[in-house]
């Protein structure tokens, strides 16, 4: 219900700024979506970019239900993507071969980083925070030099090498069937990822000590609960979600790693699970959200002179309103007062007809 | 026509499917203590809430001094005059008892916060109304009586004429409980008018002018205090007649169950909070630690628990050394633990009760397997704890723990303890915030406990609990045994006696 409101209000937000660019909001909205959702093509390609968001939605919203803020996602992608992409450029094996290569390496480099701010945290009461920020530029520059040194493409300085066929998460039966879309496999890992994730938060063990160690600590502690171990984990899993993410940005959407960027689908991951609530479905829905605002604004732009960055603006009172969810729970009485208010007017004057 | 100070007519509250107060109605003449008595879960703090303008009322009225009000916030009951003295604290733990009087209305010089200005008015009220506090301490170093003084003066501060204390003597020694009423009495007399929620009888019979007693949300009736017994009023507030004494039949105590020797802990502050402790726990026998609060139980029950390692010295469970095992080991051996902060230890508030009642047997057969969570086996077990124990909430056990009422969590706990058969039995403050035929009920269970043949470890700061239940007496000051007394031959003079430092007969320590 919070979330619906914050969208709500971002997008009336978003309309008084198309209307101070002389434009009118409904059709600057209707662009906007058309530009995310009209066709096939489009639609899967706003999928595709979501795919990365999902998982690192998931992967910030796992580690917020344990207790535990996950910032250290792009340092995640970026150690799951270059070992990923190390294996890929290396190794010659057949492509079922190369995928598992490919996305377990992801999925350790993921565990690593995601492990230590764990560790940090668990034994020597380093916050998370703190930790995640700074291994996340230890990433970067690890990616960089690895790059620069061993897989530079021959082109562009800037890139690794293109990421060969059999590696890479581009399936030509997907991208042809999708009028030439971006979609890949990585939306199966992103669905598999979620099953698994719904899974061990409701029905395992794993997932109730984590929980409890999220919730209270002091309690899971007496009850017999390993909060150092339980902290570890659930950053390691944290991480080696975002490490998928990396894979799938990469290896799927796109086709090499490039050097000297910081991966904004690593910050955004905390701003999808917010607006989800750290609800793994939500985090689905919330992600495909944003995907719709970021691929729709470029069509957006073209026909309407209302700049690409509105979008961005959209988001972010989303996300102000979302994180502000406190000031629209006070407020939940009043504004279903009003909202049965409207109904009931509108039912008087049908009555009345 | 006499006016009253505060008027609640017809008052209905509901959450969900439950009628928390079902047409109720109190008032409260000027220089009057009404309590407010009932059982926990009965409807008091919620009543007293929409008073205070936490909640709103779904129907029925509130007047002051004979004016009809709306109640909308705690801020428009401060400009009332009504002022709430809360039994969970709120207070900010770094700041300092001036910071938190005046937080919520700094006095203001130019841009800056004039307090020293405040210090001031608030050293006047504390000698006006004999509230001893030290404006610059900071709330987390001074005592709990000291903290509930600063609460005290924080609705004084904001010229309340109305005060209503939740349960106040919960959290303090006989002692401070004295020095309270003597607070109170003062208030009376400089012209405030007091509620009283409480479930102390005998306080009542103190201190207190009327008495409206509530039960399952309606109300039962309003009496004069200085015309009923304690008996009369507590079988009003559960509806059908208490029993006070404890029905214990004498018993030999068997092989032993717990041993310490000679362990030492260190507290929080890095210093011994025990030293040098020996003591043995038999099967079918009690033992109540008595002592003034932070004077080595909660090192002792933390030690023997594992929630914090020991310097030196031995902890043995039916002969199996336990001393650096883990919290999770010792539970398995046969631990049960009722701690004495049910917030921070006892639930997960997130949690809902069937979650709860499984925080330490999760990992056992049936409850899970292959690492898996049977949940039809969870939410029978946890069934079964909510209807021995009488746990009420508002959706059983799939409510949310943090929406229990205190009484009720308390249930749930030692519930869920008890029913795992243990061994040895840890109960700290195990009535702590209950209701009179709660704690009857529970001192029954735990007599049940000793006659089955299982060991009772008793902490309490109820001296009238430690004597009536234990066997054996041991008193504890600043971490040593002052003295070890068998229940029978025991009384309270001497006991307190103990309990103060003086050390007593049958101590075996110089």
């Amino acid at each position: 219900m919070v979330s619906i409101c914050a969208i709500l209000l971002g997008f009336v937000a978003g309309a008084v700024l198309m209307m101070t660019s002389s434009s009118n909001p409904l059709s600057g909205f209707m662009y906007l979506f058309q530009g995310g959702l009209k066709g096939v093509s489009r639609f899967c390609n706003t999928l595709a970019y979501a795919v990365p968001l999902m998982l690192t939605g998931l992967s910030v919203s796992f580690a917020f239900q344990t207790g535990l803020f996950n910032i250290g996602a792009p340092g995640q992608m970026l150690i799951g993507g270059i070992f990923a992409t190390s294996l890929a450029l290396t190794l010659d094996m057949p492509r079922v071969v190369m995928l598992a290569i490919v996305i377990s390496a992801a999925i350790a480099g993921g565990t690593l980083w995601g492990a230590i701010p764990g560790l940090l945290k668990a034994k020597f009461n380093v916050n998370e925070v703190v930790s995640g920020i700074m291994l996340n530029w230890i990433a970067y520059w690890i990616v960089y030099i690895t790059i620069s040194d061993n897989f530079k493409s021959a082109t562009i300085d800037t890139e690794s090498q293109a990421i060969p066929g059999a590696a890479s998460l581009r399936e030509p039966f997907l991208t042809r069937l999708t009028g030439g879309s971006n979609l890949n496999l990585g939306i199966l890992i992103a669905l598999i990822a979620t099953a698994l994730v719904v899974f061990i938060l409701a029905k395992t063990v794993m997932g109730y000590e984590m929980k409890a160690v999220g919730f209270n600590s002091s309690a899971a502690e007496y009850g017999g609960i390993n909060v150092a171990k339980n902290a570890i984990l659930a950053m390691a899993i944290s991480g080696a979600l975002s490490g998928l993410a990396g894979l799938t940005f990469y290896m799927g959407y796109s086709n090499n790693m490039r050097i000297g960027i910081m991966p904004s689908q690593g910050f955004d991951g905390i701003a999808v699970a917010l607006l989800a609530n750290s609800n793994p479905i939500g985090v689905l829905l919330s992600a495909f959200f944003f995907a719709i605002l970021q691929t729709g604004k470029g069509f957006m732009n073209a026909m309407m002179p209302i700049p690409p960055e509105i979008a961005d603006t959209i988001i972010a009172v989303i996300i102000y309103f979302a994180a502000a969810s406190k000031l629209i729970e006070i407020n939940m009485d009043r504004i279903k007062g009003f909202v049965l208010r409207r109904m009931g007017k509108a039912k008087a004057k049908k009555g009345g007809q | 026509m006499e006016e009253y100070v505060v008027e609640m007519r017809d008052i209905v509250k509901s959450f969900g499917s439950l009628r928390a107060n079902d047409n109720i109605s109190l008032r409260l003449r000027k220089g009057e203590i009404l309590a407010l008595l009932g059982e926990n879960g009965a409807g008091k703090s919620t009543l007293m809430s929409i008073l205070f303008g936490l909640y709103k009322a779904d129907s029925g009225s509130i007047f002051v001094r004979g004016s009809k009000v709306r109640i909308t916030s705690p801020n428009v009951a401060n400009e009332l005059g009504i002022g709430m003295v809360h039994q969970h604290f709120k207070l900010v733990h770094n700041f300092t008892v001036t910071e938190n009087i005046v937080l919520g209305l700094e006095p203001q010089k130019g841009i800056s916060m004039n307090l020293k200005g405040a210090a001031e008015r608030i050293r006047t009220l504390s000698q006006k109304y004999g509230l001893d506090v030290d404006p610059n301490a900071k709330i987390e170093n001074i005592s709990v009586g000291m903290q509930q003084r600063v609460e005290i003066l924080k609705m004084l501060y904001r010229n309340a004429d109305v005060l209503i204390f939740d349960e106040p003597t919960a959290v303090l020694t006989p002692m401070e409980i004295r020095e309270l009423i003597a607070i109170m009495r003062g208030l009376i007399s400089e012209g405030k008018s007091i509620i009283l929620i409480t479930h102390k009888l005998g306080e009542i019979k103190e201190v207190a002018d009327y008495c409206t007693i509530i039960r399952r949300g309606k109300l039962v009736d309003t009496v004069k205090v200085s015309d009923a017994t304690q008996q009369k009023m507590a079988e009003m507030m559960v509806g059908h007649e208490i029993s006070f004494v404890i029905d214990k039949k004498e018993r030999e105590p068997g092989p032993p169950v717990l041993t310490v020797e000679n362990l030492s802990v260190k507290n929080t502050q890095g210093s011994l909070g025990l030293t040098d402790f020996s003591l043995t726990v038999h099967s079918g026998e009690i033992v109540g630690i008595a002592g003034v609060d932070g004077n080595g139980q909660s090192e002792l029950v933390e030690a023997v628990t594992g929630l914090c390692r020991s310097e030196k010295g031995s902890i043995t469970i039916n002969g199996q050394d336990i001393t650096r095992a883990s919290i999770a080991q010792r539970i398995h051996k046969g631990i049960s633990h009722i701690p004495e902060d049910r917030q921070k230890r006892g639930l997960v508030p997130d949690y809902t009760i069937e979650e709860n009642m499984i925080l330490e047997v999760y990992g056992q057969p049936p409850f899970s397997k292959h690492g898996l969570l049977n949940k039809k086996e969870i939410r029978a077990y946890a069934r079964k704890i909510v209807d021995d124990f009488d746990v009420r909430s508002s959706a059983g056990v799939l409510s949310k723990a943090g929406t229990l009422s205190g009484g009720n969590q308390q249930k749930a706990i030692i519930g869920r303890e008890l029913q795992k058969q243990p061994d040895l039995l840890i109960a700290v403050q195990p009535t702590r915030g209950l209701d009179v035929g709660s704690i009857e009920y529970i001192h029954k269970r735990i007599v049940e406990q000793r006659d089955a043949g299982k060991a009772v470890l008793l902490v309490s700061l109820e001296l009238d609990e430690v004597l009536q239940l234990s066997d054996r007496i041991v008193a504890i000051n600043a971490g040593r045994i002052t003295g070890e007394i068998l229940a029978k031959d025991a009384d309270e003079n001497q006991v307190g006696l103990m309990m103060a430092g003086v050390r007593g007969k049958g101590n075996p320590q110089s």
